[in-house]
């Protein structure tokens, strides 16, 4: 049994980092672009900030069992699984986004357009690498979280390290739940570690 | 008809949550090639705004106001923008890019060649007091505020545009540093012939710098005089001023008696 526990601790431990890693890509990729926007629309801000704060008051396994019966991308299994991670994610990075971008100096946004640079060369070249540090920390904490909630993804059928501890509370075994909640926890701190690490390397100031 | 700037009947408001805010009224002026005229005024007198006008972070109202025979809405606001150096209070330098990186801005951004802009920048840092070798690497956060004002200038001189804008680019430093920097303008502009606008609250700075004066107050142009006259006028707003330079007088009446 314990080669069997942890050659599957492996292949679970692998599972679970797929379902984070393309949680964190699509949460990334619609939250920093929405974020963006939301900098030059300043009344759509409380509407979609406040349907990101709404998602993630949604207590986790509710909205596991919510998205089931939803046509698409419901369904028992993984996509559903990274769905529902995938909306628990926006918020930390759209909000850091926003507060990043808008924190920027108004002196140093005023004298870039005052150079003659283009409104895209004012995004790249300032606004972004001044708001990297606070979005990178939006990432590290949704990142964080996201580990954590994957856990609950086996109760769906979406596999990861949750397969263990779920097996574990049924069956009162706490060597099971330990063998999920171990890797999960190391993940964690692996990941917060490597972003903040990332955070203070790119930080330009 | 050869002005680098004019401004005619120009108005200027903004909308607030209490009515409509008139900034500028009726404002007409032209700056001459090579001179530097001073705005100056006292806080709210929209000397600031008038500025932003020139090179179009604001448009105007009514009126027009024309650069180089052209109205500002009229021309592209990059191309208007390249050709007019503008130097701030001490914030305006990018805190992520290295003083060579901040001077070299514009010609990187008008597609000069890296060995052209490295030489530009040098150059310019070199007439600022700032040994390239010692300074092109720094941050602006390594700098003092006077040598970091110095960056802003040699930034706005980079690309060699035929118009600088000042806003109270010495305002926040320290009265020495402060004097220093001024008898460096009037040397950079033997130097570099630029036209220049420059705006001030202090009024020793504007008879200092200014080759014309125009008083602003409450969003006019009180009068428009090269200092000397300036200093002759009955003019209540321009007396106001030179009243604050009047220290020994005013303070006399305060002193302990021995």
């Amino acid at each position: 049994m314990p080669t069997g526990l942890s050659s599957e601790i492996a292949s679970r431990t692998a599972e679970h980092l797929e379902l984070v890693l393309i949680a964190m890509f699509f949460a990334t990729a619609i939250s920093i672009p929405t974020g963006i926007w939301l900098t030059l629309r300043a009344g759509m801000r409380p509407w979609v900030l406040g349907l990101a704060n709404v998602l993630q008051t949604i207590p986790s396994l509710a909205l596991f069992g919510f998205l089931i019966p939803v046509p698409l991308i419901g369904g028992i299994g993984k996509r559903t699984a990274i769905v529902a991670l995938v909306l628990y994610a926006l918020l930390p990075i759209l909000r850091n986004t926003l507060v990043g971008i808008l924190g920027v100096d108004a002196a140093v946004r005023e004298s870039a357009v005052a150079m003659g640079m283009t409104s895209g060369q004012v995004l790249w070249q300032v606004e972004l690498p001044l708001a990297m540090r606070a979005i990178l920390a939006g990432v590290r904490v949704a990142a964080v979280t996201t580990i954590g909630t994957a856990t609950i993804a086996a109760a769906i059928g979406g596999g990861g390290l949750g397969v263990f501890i779920f097996r574990g509370i049924s069956t009162v075994d706490s060597a099971q739940i330990l063998a999920g909640a171990i890797p999960a926890a190391v993940m964690a701190i692996v990941a917060d570690e490597g972003l903040g690490w990332l955070e203070r390397k790119l930080s330009p100031v | 008809m050869n002005a680098i700037v004019e401004f005619r009947g120009v108005g200027y408001g903004v909308r607030q949550a209490t009515g409509p805010l008139e900034i500028l009224r009726d404002l007409s002026f032209a700056v001459e090639p090579g001179e530097t005229l001073v705005l100056l005024g006292r806080s709210g007198s929209g000397k600031t705004t008038a500025l932003k006008l020139v090179n179009r972070l604001l448009e105007p109202g009514a009126g027009a106001v024309l650069v180089e025979g052209r109205a500002t809405v009229e021309w592209d606001p990059i191309r208007l923008r390249r050709r007019i150096g503008y130097v701030i209070q001490e914030t305006g330098l990018f805190p992520h890019f290295t003083v060579a990186e901040n001077v070299g801005l514009v010609p990187r951004l008008e597609g000069w060649p890296a060995d052209r802009i490295r030489a530009r920048v040098d150059e310019l840092l070199e007439r600022m007091d700032l040994p390239p070798a010692e300074y092109r690497g720094r941050y602006p956060r390594e700098l003092s505020g006077g040598q970091r004002q110095r960056v802003g200038v040699a930034r706005a001189l980079a690309a060699d545009p035929p118009l600088l804008l000042f806003d109270e680019p010495f305002a926040a430093l320290d009265p020495v540093t402060r004097f220093d920097l001024q008898r460096q303008f009037l040397a950079w502009r033997r130097t570099f012939q630029k036209t220049s606008i420059f705006v001030t609250h202090d009024v020793r700075e504007a008879l200092m710098l200014a080759t014309r004066i125009g008083l602003m107050h409450g969003g006019r142009l009180e009068m428009l005089a090269p200092p000397d006259e300036f200093l002759k006028t009955a003019n209540e707003e321009a007396r106001a001023f030179l009243a604050s330079l009047d220290w020994r007088r005013e303070t006399d009446a305060y002193r302990p008696v021995q």
